[in-house]
């Protein structure tokens, strides 16, 4: 078990700037994230779309600021921790314990809960034979490309997901890309490169059309797809990918005993302190009395949250404010001169 | 103040008065109308408060913005009449709106 003085959950815009916070005060921090990648909403429902309202970037997109946060906290050498979902916590003595799905654990006096919305996890087909099928032949993500070799792939969705699994599966077996309608919102190359392949026969592309039935007896044979004019059509079919997009669940925090609102967490805007003493929660996940859901509410958040994390996780120390311009202990942190 | 119904897919149907310049969703989160999450609070980023507008009042109501379209790509079940209440504005043209709203949001 690692003891770090804050185990941050969430690796967005908030959560790493709670890194920055927290390191400016001389505290150490673990970061864990669902996802395989740093940035939260931020990378993956809007990396290349702008962001206008961060104070003094009159414009940035979402993967830019995500880039600039990492950079701002590379002095504290944060361990950030993806692909991990943190699924238990307990309390022990003045200390809270978390653990993952992986089995880590981290103990820390502070929890700061920097969620979002939930943990992000890929919408599923509501058939009931998607279910007995998935991880057989019904898949929604790619982990090991192999195994898709030389099968009848049928590909579901318009994102850039399902249009780069259909170039790059198309090398060995045959795809056929299905969109509940015509437009794509995946990148236009990649499209166009598919549209190509579509003229050569390695791809088909079915569209405005959804899907029906999966046709099965052990093992998947074929699906029905049903377009908007009513006609349905049958497609052989070996494996089915499914690319809806990501769904947002707040999983196990709920279960946690902290006063919830709906699918936010109660706090005290005075420190971002949840109902439990050293849990803390900031960004889109809190509420409080006129909260609004934007970036810099979470930065404001996190910077009062880490004075309490610091009181809590130092408690022979006093706290001094200082700004960064003129601190010589926080330029040493930050390896200025 | 503008009329609007909301039902579900068992057919319960409930009819609130939304007063002008809210959105549909900010209706249906004031008045408990079930079925509706809108997790992300109206900003276009999940798509939780997905209704498929009547098919009299489809094309009536200003036409999705490619942003809402691609987002409506991510809800469950999307149809050809799909919207995201977020996105519809209340107004006097809009009274007697009637949506239903999908089986479940997540």
């Amino acid at each position: 078990m690692k003891k770090t003085d804050v185990i941050i959950i969430g690796a967005g815009p908030v959560g790493l700037f709670a890194v920055h916070q927290l390191g400016i005060k001389g505290l150490n921090a673990v970061v864990i994230d669902n996802l395989d990648k740093v940035g939260g909403q931020c990378i993956e429902l809007y990396p290349d779309k702008p962001i206008y309202d961060i104070p003094a970037v009159p414009e940035c997109t979402g993967e830019e600021l995500t880039t600039r946060l990492l950079e701002q906290i590379k002095p504290f050498k944060t361990e950030i921790l993806l692909s991990e979902r943190v699924e238990e916590l307990r309390e022990e003595k003045t200390n809270w314990v978390v653990k993952t799905n992986n089995k880590k654990e981290f103990i820390a006096p502070n929890v700061m809960i920097a969620g979002g919305v939930g943990s992000f996890e890929p919408r599923k087909i509501s058939l009931k034979e998607a279910e007995k099928l998935e991880g057989k032949s019904v898949f929604y993500s790619v982990r090991n490309k192999e195994q898709f070799k030389n099968k009848k792939i049928s590909i579901f969705g318009g994102g850039d997901s399902a249009l780069d699994w259909a170039l790059e599966l198309s090398k060995f077996s045959k795809i056929t890309l299905v969109h509940r309608r015509e437009e794509f919102r995946g990148a236009q190359h990649t499209l166009s490169e598919i549209k190509k392949l579509e003229k050569e026969g390695k791809v088909s592309i079915k569209t405005p059309c959804q899907i029906v039935s999966l046709d099965n007896e052990r093992d998947l044979k074929s699906i029905t797809i049903k377009f908007d004019d009513g006609k349905t059509e049958k497609i052989p079919t070996d494996v089915m990918l499914g690319f809806f997009g990501l769904i947002m669940k707040l999983g196990p925090i709920a279960e946690w005993g902290l006063n919830m609102n709906k699918k936010t967490i109660e706090v005290n805007p005075e420190n971002f302190e949840t109902n439990k003493k050293g849990i803390f929660a900031a960004g889109d996940i809190c509420s409080y009395p006129g909260k609004l859901k934007l970036i810099l509410s979470g930065f404001h958040e996190v910077a009062l949250a880490s004075v309490e994390c610091f009181k809590r996780a130092r408690p022979n120390e006093k706290y001094r404010f200082e700004f960064t311009t003129s601190s010589k202990t926080i330029k040493d942190r930050l390896g200025k001169k | 103040m503008p009329k609007i119904t909301y039902k579900d897919t068992q057919g319960i149907s409930k009819t609130i008065e939304v007063e002008n310049g809210l959105s549909v969703m900010e209706g249906a989160i004031q008045n408990e109308i079930p079925g509706i999450d809108a997790d992300c609070g109206g900003s276009m980023a999940c798509a939780t408060c997905h209704v498929y507008v009547d098919d009299k009042w489809f094309d009536k109501i200003p036409k999705a913005e490619d942003a809402e379209v691609d987002m409506i790509d991510m809800a469950f079940e999307p149809k050809k009449n799909s919207r995201l209440s977020c996105q519809i504005m209340v107004s006097d043209e809009l009274d007697g709106l009637e949506v239903t709203t999908p089986e479940k949001q997540t």
